[in-house]
């Protein structure tokens, strides 16, 4: 007699209920690249970023340079670049230490990429930019102060 | 679906040189609109670069990268008429693939 809203709640159970909830959005698209490194972009402070990004204590070390500005007009755009000298480096991260989340970017070398790569960031406030670099499997990191005139968070 | 990439490939004393201009909102998720809304976050997560079919960078970003994202970067190798093949995917879901030959 009811039979249709049995079926209904059989096939509520599983798969189907998984699709119903994207549909939903309740799970967002975004949720479902496992690749990304969630925990690290969504670190609000540099420690904790450096965890989630398995770095603990990096050393700092002059054979890792940042480039960038002194001053930035614009903390929307504000060109910055990393490059070391180190060998066998296999990542490369960009963090602001006082952007809500210090994350910026993070940069997976394979073997014949050098470690030399430019970007541009946005910047909340005048900070302090750190590259962290993983050469040899350890840690290693550089910082660089820029200043910003006009935040690029804002409203 | 969003614009084309724009990529400029070069090589020089056996390095080649790979600079791409996307273009994408990067929304950090932190602004608001003109009505005091959030504007929910939108920002590519993902992006990857082939040398032919060999991968010579993965790299993930964050909301603060900067709209319109700029991106520079070395590898050793290539030669002219060599495919570069950049992918990008982000927080919704879209994703865009476009290729240019190093020049």
């Amino acid at each position: 007699m009811n039979n249709q809203r049995r079926n209904v709640l059989k096939a509520g159970s599983g798969a189907a209920l998984m699709s119903v909830l994207a549909a939903a959005g309740i799970i967002t698209p975004g949720m479902a690249l496992a690749d990304w490194n969630k925990t690290a972009f969504d670190a609000k402070s540099m420690a904790d970023t450096l965890k989630a990004l398995g770095a603990g204590a990096p050393a700092d070390s002059k054979d890792v340079q940042v480039t960038g500005p002194d001053i930035a007009e614009n903390g929307a755009v504000v060109p910055v670049g990393v490059s070391s000298t180190l060998p066998n480096i296999t990542m490369v991260a960009i963090l602001v230490e006082k952007n809500p989340n210090a994350l910026a970017a993070t940069f997976v070398l394979p073997e014949g990429t050098e470690a030399n790569v430019q970007t541009r960031i946005k910047m909340g406030q005048t900070s302090n930019i750190y590259a962290l670099v993983k050469s040899d499997g350890k840690f290693f990191m550089a910082t660089k102060e820029i200043k910003v005139t006009l935040g690029g968070c804002g409203g | 679906m969003a614009n084309p990439m724009k990529i400029r490939a070069a090589n020089k004393d056996g390095v080649t040189e790979v600079k791409v201009l996307i273009s994408h909102e990067m929304e950090t998720g932190q602004r608001k609109d003109a009505a005091g809304a959030l504007v929910p976050a939108w920002f590519i997560t993902e992006l990857t670069a082939k040398h032919n079919d060999k991968l010579v960078l993965s790299s993930e970003f964050g909301p603060s990268v900067s709209k319109n994202p700029y991106l520079a970067f070395r590898f050793k190798g290539g030669a002219k008429g060599d495919k570069i093949i950049v992918s990008w995917k982000d927080n919704k879901g879209d994703s865009r693939t476009d290729e240019a030959a190093i020049g």
